[in-house]
């Protein structure tokens, strides 16, 4: 406290500097902030910023074989029209990211729910859980094609002691796309679990006790306090997961052979994107995929924005 | 009073229940991998399967390691890994200080145009990358995978996010005592967000493991290979033999599943940062 007037002192016999002085430390300032900015700024625009307007440029264009290309207008946007390929590999993300948000969503609040209680084995419980999450996906598609495989899979064997004949799980046409889903929600339950669990407890225990005074039940409790006081954690991921899933290609690529019938029912909005643009050279239409992509997720992304006022709660 | 803890114990009974068979279903296809990589190819496609293998067939290893430059492979990975980290974290908190902490003209414009990335998804950036990468003549080197992984718009603004949170007058002490921006963004800022780097760390190294399509777009020659899609041509020379494609993707996670057994606490506090923020 006595020191105070003693620094305005000091202050006022240093003011008429001042100006002087803020001048340089301000030219010092822009430097080292622009020093320190540069390699990212420049790194981002050469990698990242100027190549979104080269796409965007070559989704307007055509590609012949030695890497030229020309202009051809809106004709790769007429193109998709008529892509009963692009348009079924649109129907299939739709459905992998129907299945996988949601459900996977559940299951990983159930988890931590679950996990936020009083209860032994906390830890060793989400170490188990977390294990997908650092495995590489090209690993995980391999061990779960191996469990679906038709004749020696684990898991036909295991249907087969109850008498049933198990499918073939990732070349039938009409189920791989399933068989995918559930390998997607596996894989990601323990990444959500993860930011729930954290959010879970950022929750006050005293909501908890005023409830369980009042005598609440488990499932009361849990829609009166913890889901509106969770809301945007659940918005946050939903919006994480529903752009994750739309980019789905790893386990597709992986696990459904180039050859195999079930590559219709399952290829990926991503799949299709790759296949163009360094399998068959067609990189013009490539471009026109992702620039289809970009805008179906800023779409969905503002979508999302505009209804959570609906159910998401901040305070 | 014995009721009610009857009732607890049979909740807890319940809750123990549903988290052990989910725990099951989580470790079951990895169980299934190591058991499988250590069978002989008869065994492997026996019907009952054989759970546990008459003898353990360490020769499925030698032989991933020996047909294809698995080792290779392999240090590739960690070089990959090790650099892209390394990099972004120094690189993602220099901008990210000066972004958080000094006030100079075009800041917003800049921090904008660096977060419309991270509103992108990653296809959009992948051809004209490529394209700069046969301009270069980069294709199938490694530093085709590191120079586009050392900049990221998401760990300069996670980092940003920390710095925002520091207070101001540790700074201002630093400034009085004549360190210039460098020195107090070496000396004290980066000790202080230490949580934030460990966190930017973990999820680029989990990334830059674990990625496919884009080292598998510039990289095709086995020299040059990451592990990712070292295992997608191993599933191409290997089609059925999955003792020797479980062997090699057991070695492909082995080091990411140790590093995780050592640094657990990191890793989920990590997950958890970056998803919270």
């Amino acid at each position: 406290m006595k020191e105070l007037p003693l620094q305005v002192e000091v202050k006022s016999k240093k003011v008429f500097k001042v100006s002087n002085l803020t001048k340089t430390r301000k030219r010092s300032d822009y430097f080292w902030a622009y020093l320190m900015i540069a390699p990212t700024m420049l790194g981002l625009f050469i990698f990242y910023l100027w190549p979104i307007v080269q796409t965007f440029y070559f989704s307007f264009t055509e590609w012949g074989a030695f890497g030229q290309y020309e202009w051809t207008g809106l004709d790769n946007y007429k193109r998709m029209l008529e892509d009963t390929n692009l348009i079924k590999s649109f129907k299939n993300t739709g459905i992998y990211i129907i299945f996988t948000v949601p459900i996977g969503i559940f299951l990983s609040i159930l988890v931590a729910v679950l996990l936020n209680q009083n209860i032994k084995g906390k830890s060793v419980y989400r170490t188990l859980y977390f294990l997908p999450v650092i495995t590489m996906p090209a690993a995980i598609a391999m061990v779960w094609k191996w469990l679906y495989n038709s004749d020696f899979g684990l898991l036909n064997y295991l249907l087969s002691l109850f008498g049933i004949k198990g499918p073939q799980w990732a070349s039938d046409p009409k189920i791989a796309l399933y068989s995918i889903i559930v390998v997607g929600i596996w894989s990601g339950i323990g990444y959500n679990m993860v930011i729930f669990l954290s959010g879970l407890q950022g929750i006050p225990k005293t909501y908890y006790e005023a409830a369980e005074m009042d005598g609440a039940g488990p499932f009361r409790v849990f829609f009166t306090i913890t889901m509106p006081l969770l809301s945007p954690v659940i918005f946050f991921v939903s919006i994480m997961s529903l752009i994750g899933a739309f980019q789905v290609f790893d386990l597709i690529f992986m696990m459904i052979g180039k050859s195999s019938t079930a590559l219709e029912n399952t290829q990926s909005i991503v799949y299709l994107f790759y296949q163009h643009a360094f399998v068959l050279n067609d990189k013009g239409y490539a471009a026109a995929i992702a620039v289809l992509l970009l805008i179906v997720i800023l779409i969905i992304t503002a979508i999302q924005m505009v209804l959570q006022k609906k159910w998401v709660h901040y305070d | 009073m014995e009721r009610t803890r009857q009732l607890l114990t049979s909740k807890t009974f319940l809750i123990h229940l549903v988290l052990i068979v989910g725990s099951v279903a989580m470790v079951v296809p990895f169980l299934w991998m190591i058991l499988t990589s250590l069978k002989t190819y008869a065994e492997s496609i026996q019907v009952p399967p054989v759970i546990i293998p008459e003898d353990f067939q360490w020769g499925n290893y030698k032989e991933v390691f020996g047909l294809l430059p698995f080792f290779k492979f392999m240090y590739n990975t960690v070089i990959v890994t090790v650099l892209r980290t390394v990099g972004q974290l120094f690189l993602c908190s220099l901008a990210a200080y000066a972004f958080a902490r000094i006030e100079f003209p075009g800041r917003n414009i800049l921090f904008i145009l660096a977060l419309s990335v991270l509103m992108v998804p990653g296809q959009v950036f992948l051809l004209p990358q490529y394209m700069i990468m046969v301009k270069l003549g980069w294709l199938n080197s490694l530093q085709a995978v590191i120079v586009p992984g050392l900049f990221s718009a998401f760990g300069t603004f996670l980092l940003r996010q920390f710095f925002m949170g520091l207070p101001k007058e540790l700074e201002e002490a630093a400034r009085l005592d004549g360190c210039n921006h460098f020195q107090i963004y070496w000396k004290i800022m980066l000790p202080l967000a230490k949580p934030g780097l460990i966190a930017l760390g973990i999820f680029t190294t989990l990334w830059s493991w674990n990625e496919l399509m884009w080292p598998m777009i510039v990289n095709s020659s086995p020299e040059s290979m990451t592990l990712s899609a070292g295992l997608s041509s191993l599933q191409g020379q290997y089609l059925t033999n999955y003792p020797i494609l479980m062997a090699g993707s057991f070695l492909a996670i082995l080091p990411m599943l140790i590093l995780f057994i050592i640094l657990q606490k990191q890793f989920i506090e990590g997950i958890a940062v970056t998803g919270g923020k």
